[in-house]
């Protein structure tokens, strides 16, 4: 009983609690990285230096008014919000936190569940999430959030081929399609996947700052041309899912990233002896990092670059991402047959 | 037991989105229906110890296919749904029959002819996704490789299919 | 005890509804999603039977299956777009030109 329900559900609640604590301390992180790199100071006003600027503007949210427009398709309207956040959550359900550990007398798994696809499990249930943003959309009846939403299910659409095959380079290198098993592999190599795929790792960062509508690719949302993109219409408690399933899915690509590239739980050079000491830092710590240090990256990004063209986007993934992905999913496949 | 309720609830859901989809008035609800519709079949396989091809049919159905079918309803904007205005030389009535008797006669051959195939019963292990890949990539290979054209053929024909300009 | 049997069951409730929506329904966009439930209840038989004979050859098969899908919705879908471009109707019964 202990062994079977209550230990699966204390994991199943922190993994859940640890994601959104993270969403809600990544939103005022952003601004204030935004702030940083702007020589600004961002919020200060909510809580010490502004800590507790996101709890106030979750609040603000729940008490606004949550509207929906006259010609607005009802149902639809009312479940693309869940039907863009369920999928980002449920993703966490295969990615190892931590290595397994024990308390208590109790052997807690470190992750909620690890399923010998899972990694084919990330990658399906993140093409999910495109059905809340292609609803949203249209259920809106409305021209800026139809336009926003064609664009990002298109732009989601292209850069998930050259995402996917950066993945099959993972696969064949490992061996294995459980995630747990990919950071063993990892462990049994000795180095990090980043390292032996710097391309794959490349085209995967540029997947996944587009398939997050992240500048320099938030065309979708772009301001200037469409006001909000796919969620214009949307206010209240329904826009704060939205909010909430975009940043989700930031972390579920890090924290992909950091399993398939960075060694997951795994400390630097696992292997090297004189690192040894290393070790002592506990895996999920070592997790936060890496996935803290990649999002990091997304944010610095954005601050930074300018956003592309919306053909320059699509030339971008299609000729350049895919063809790139595809050669280093051969080379890849060539060395491990000829080495 | 527990294996039998998983059965009962996900047949009745299976079949419950499948009359949904087919009696849906707006074509954008039916493809949602459509979606939910495969994501219980891919919980069925998972129930059948076929996890590669839950994952698959989720990754190609429910994240390719259904989001094409979306996007041509949505393209094909309709002014007048095809539902509305009625060909007086249909027969729906007469194609609800027929689909009826095609069930009874699938049926009545189920209760009749089935009988369990002979043959060994092999070894399909709880992680059966090295197996499936062995099979596919041996035995299966020409087909498989037959099968990579005929998607790319299909490719270029929608291309070109979907082109303007002729 | 759940046998092939409750499985091939649920595969002919399912193949009928899609032979009921081919039959009955005049947009063509939902015949189509209507074959797809019939190609989905296919795929039911075989993977039942790949559980019930402990052999893969049936979700081998199964994975065909869903090739042909695919490629049948792009095709289908493109043909549909072609058409629909020309004469502004999804409606089964108008396309009953052989060309025009």
């Amino acid at each position: 009983m202990v062994e079977t329900v209550i230990v699966p559900l204390i994991v199943i609640l922190t993994v859940l609690f640890a994601v959104l604590t993270t969403v809600i301390f990544m939103v005022l992180l952003e601004r204030k990285v935004q702030a940083w790199v702007q020589v600004r100071y961002g919020p200060m006003r909510v809580g010490y230096h502004g800590l507790l600027q996101t709890v106030a503007d979750v609040l603000k949210l729940f008490l606004k008014e949550d509207i929906t427009p006259a010609r607005a398709d009802r149902w639809l309207f009312t479940i693309a919000p869940l039907m863009a956040l369920v999928p980002a959550l449920i993703a966490f359900a295969v990615i190892p936190l931590s290595r397994d550990l024990t308390l208590f007398g109790l052997r807690f798994p470190g992750q909620v569940a690890d399923v010998n696809v899972g990694l084919l499990y990330v990658v399906s249930v993140g093409t999910l999430g495109i059905y809340g943003i292609i609803l949203g959309g249209w259920a809106s009846n409305s021209k800026y959030p139809l336009l926003g939403s064609l664009r990002s299910s298109a732009q989601i659409i292209s850069y998930e081929i050259a995402v996917t095959m950066t993945l099959v380079t993972v696969i064949v290198l490992s061996g294995t399609l459980s995630m747990t098993g990919i950071v063993h592999a990892q462990l049994d190599k000795g180095w990090w996947f980043g390292f032996m795929q710097p391309v794959a790792f490349f085209i995967y960062f540029v997947g996944g700052l587009a398939e997050t509508n992240r500048l320099p690719f938030d065309l979708p949302e772009a301001e200037q041309e469409l006001v909000a993109g796919f969620h214009t219409e949307y206010s209240g408690m329904r826009f704060a899912f939205f909010f909430l399933a975009e940043y989700t899915n930031m972390i579920v690509i890090s924290a992909v990233a950091t399993t398939l590239f960075l060694g997951g739980w795994l400390p630097p050079f696992p292997n090297v002896a004189w690192l040894g000491f290393l070790g002592v830092v506990p895996g999920w710590a070592w997790f936060m990092l890496k996935t803290f240090g990649f999002l990091y990256v997304f944010l610095w990004v954005r601050a930074t670059f300018p956003r592309y063209r919306y053909d320059q986007l699509m030339r971008l993934g299609w000729k350049w991402l895919i063809p790139l992905s595809i050669a280093n999913l051969v080379v890849t496949g060539l060395m491990k047959v000829l080495v | 037991m527990a294996e039998a309720a998983a059965f009962y609830i996900l047949a009745a859901l299976i079949l419950g989105f499948g009359v949904l989809v087919v009696t849906a008035k707006s074509a954008v609800h039916s493809v949602l229906f459509l979606v939910a519709d495969f994501l219980c079949v891919a919980a069925l396989y998972v129930t059948l110890q076929a996890e590669f091809l839950a994952v698959i049919q989720v990754m190609v159905y429910a994240g390719g296919i259904v989001v094409l079918y979306l996007f041509v309803v949505m393209l094909v904007n309709l002014k007048r749904p095809p539902d509305a205005q009625r060909d007086p030389r249909r027969l729906g009535r007469l194609g609800a029959v027929l689909a009826v008797a095609v069930m009874v006669e699938l049926a009545a051959i189920l209760a009749v002819g089935w009988s369990r195939p002979e043959g060994e019963a092999g070894a399909l292990g709880p992680s059966n996704v090295a197996q499936v890949g062995r099979a596919l990539y041996t035995d299966y290979l020409i087909p498989f490789e037959l099968a990579s054209i005929l998607l790319l053929v299909a490719m270029i024909g929608a291309i070109l299919l979907a082109r303007r300009e002729m | 005890m759940i046998t092939a049997t409750h499985y091939l069951l649920l595969s002919v409730g399912l193949f009928s509804l899609g032979v009921i929506g081919v039959l009955t329904r005049r947009n063509i966009i939902i015949i189509l999603m209507s074959i797809e439930l019939m190609l989905n209840a296919v795929n039911i038989n075989l993977v039942a039977f790949s559980h019930e004979l402990q052999n893969v050859v049936g979700q081998a098969f199964a994975v065909f299956v869903i090739v042909i899908a695919a490629a049948e919705a792009a095709v289908g879908l493109g043909i549909i777009l072609a058409f629909y471009r020309n004469k502004e109707t999804v409606n089964i019964d108008e396309m009953n030109l052989l060309r025009w």
